[in-house]
């Protein structure tokens, strides 16, 4: 790291004083950077392979240094929110799936956690099996994509493939148990929509036996490549203050050491029964959260193996009515996705629908961090930053 | 700190402030003049140290719209809701986003969406919606858009 660099990433005081004009640190604001000589700026997206999705950054730059990172979002933006206001509790699950899609199973979950909570409704225990199940996989199928486009991103295409080949076997055994392969809708207030697939014990035991012949490859192709290393090592570096500031969450903050896993931390469903652990980097750059993410997968492969054996029988959805009516009053859940925590705040009326929904997504503000991040480094620098703190747009924009 | 160990101490802060019963959190109905201090207190505090803002957002009650706060501590853990009632024709409140770093992206959001206009903001613009929508607020209960908007 060079002088500049250093000096823009040292912490930075979390809490400037009351009624001061906030982040006039450098002699800026967040609000423009003065155009100084030789500056100038570019475009970034929205239609970038990097981006992985239309995300739009207005970068200012000073040679190859980054002055400013400016995000420009909403070119995916459906007002989920406000859908949602028209759909009843069984309706609205269905569109949550098309946010975070990579995270399909863990936002209906998210969603179904909330009903139940307004309802007091007590879920069997097979479906709670079969969800941290499916959230696992789906976890595991997440990281898979992460780390073949992160790596497709920093230039290296072979390991794109062989993500997706563990990948495609996942998604055989979603399509197989819940019909779809990305927008699964699985979950429903109550439980999960239908039973388990017959197949589907033995299948997710031969995707765990290919899953570890396969792993080490990853580390083979990437994760020990002298190349790849120096491009990650020391590079968006983010302090433990500064995670928690910027309301950094998921993988992206355990990077820098901050806990924050919800299933650890506020555990929902049987993930206070099950042995795991949470993920801890320090070093707080780039590295540190590949790390984290690549040794996600293997806790996660941990949960699978105890509980693929151990599906209790019984129902698989609790007896709910027809209508759902949620009591007057705010209800707020937190799950764990894959990009970290997504917190669903319901307002209810007492009605069918709800009077108004919001999604807190990881995304959302895993991306507020970037222009911190990003300042004083090189452009080509950015690419590495924006992959690992894996940012879904449709996430973002809601 | 337990739940009513918090509501003492927030009590002793803001002794006019009320609490709303049930709910898992305890939740705080705060003045929208005495906010940007009392943010301030909940930040410092040793005892309270609120620190991960990670919630905020904004509901449009028709009669007037209510900011929530959700904020949580990393070193406690323990978590609260601050609700501040505002003005619908003129909702006002300070910002926080130099307390907690987090809220600039999201009260921008709240900014587009509700039309609330929060003060000393370093960066109050659209940030999801395209230039030209300032004065509409989508996430409103009275917004109407005949073209766009299909009626479920």
């Amino acid at each position: 790291m060079d002088k500049e660099t250093t000096l823009l990433n040292e912490s930075q005081a979390p809490f400037a004083g009351s009624g001061e004009v906030p982040y006039d640190r450098y002699g800026d604001t967040s609000a423009g950077i003065a155009l100084g000589d030789g500056d100038f700026q570019i475009n970034f997206g929205p239609q970038h392979p990097a981006t992985h999705g239309v995300l739009h950054l207005v970068i200012t730059l000073n040679g190859e240094t980054i002055k400013k990172v400016e995000p420009h979002l909403g070119y995916i933006h459906r007002s989920i929110e406000k859908m949602c206001e028209s759909l009843t509790y069984r309706q609205f699950i269905y569109v949550t799936s098309r946010m975070d899609y990579l995270s399909a199973h863990i936002n209906n979950h998210a969603c179904a956690l909330a009903v139940e909570k307004g309802l007091q409704v007590e879920v069997p225990a097979r479906a709670q099996v079969i969800r941290v199940l499916m959230d696992e996989l789906t976890r595991i199928a997440s990281h898979e994509l992460w780390w073949g486009a992160m790596a497709m991103d920093l230039g290296a295409f072979t390991p794109f493939f062989h993500a997706f080949r563990e990948r495609e076997s996942i998604n055989d055994i979603m399509e197989e148990t819940c019909g779809a392969r990305l927008t699964m809708n699985y979950m429903v207030p109550g439980g999960v929509m239908h039973d388990l697939h017959p197949n589907f014990q033995k299948r997710v035991k031969e995707f765990l036996q290919l899953y570890k012949r396969k792993i080490h490859e990853y580390d083979e192709l990437v994760t020990g490549n002298v190349i790849f290393q120096n491009r990650m090592k020391g590079v968006g570096y983010l302090s433990a203050e500064d995670a928690i500031a910027y309301g950094v969450s998921g993988p992206s903050a355990r990077g820098s050491g901050v806990s924050s896993d919800i299933r650890k931390l506020y555990p929902y469903e049987i993930y206070d029964k099950l042995e795991f652990d949470e993920v801890l980097e320090t070093a707080g750059d780039s590295f540190a959260r590949y790390m984290v993410r690549i040794n996600e997968m293997h806790q996660s492969i941990r949960i699978i193996e105890q509980l693929i054996d151990n599906i209790p029988e019984g129902d698989f959805q609790a007896k709910t009515k027809n209508v759902l009516k949620l009591p007057k009053g705010d209800f707020y859940t937190r799950v764990e996705t894959a990009r970290g925590e997504l917190g669903l705040y319901i307002v209810s009326e007492g009605g069918n629908t709800p009077y108004r929904i919001k999604f807190r997504s990881p995304g959302f503000s895993n991306l507020s961090v970037l222009d911190h991040m990003a300042r004083g480094s090189k452009i080509g620098d950015l690419v590495a930053m924006m992959g690992t703190l894996d940012l879904v747009i449709p996430d973002i924009d809601r | 700190m337990t739940n009513e160990e918090l509501k003492i101490k927030l009590t002793e802060l803001q002794p006019a402030a009320t609490f709303e019963e049930g709910g898992e959190w305890v939740t705080i109905n705060v003045e929208v003049a005495d906010w940007l201090a009392f943010a301030g207190q909940l930040r410092q505090e040793e005892a309270l140290f609120f620190d991960y803002l990670f919630c905020l957002t904004c509901v449009d009650w028709k009669t007037h719209l209510t900011m929530v706060y959700h904020l949580s501590s990393t070193k406690y853990r323990h978590n609260m809701v601050v609700k501040i009632k505002l003005d619908r024709n003129k909702p006002e409140v300070e910002t926080v986003s130099h307390i907690w770093r987090t809220a600039e992206f999201h009260e921008r959001e709240v900014y587009e969406m509700f039309g609330v206009n929060f003060l000393n903001h370093p960066d109050l613009r659209l940030l999801i919606l395209p230039d030209g929508w300032e004065g509409k607020n989508p996430l409103r209960k009275d917004f109407d858009d005949p073209v766009n908007m299909i009626k479920l």
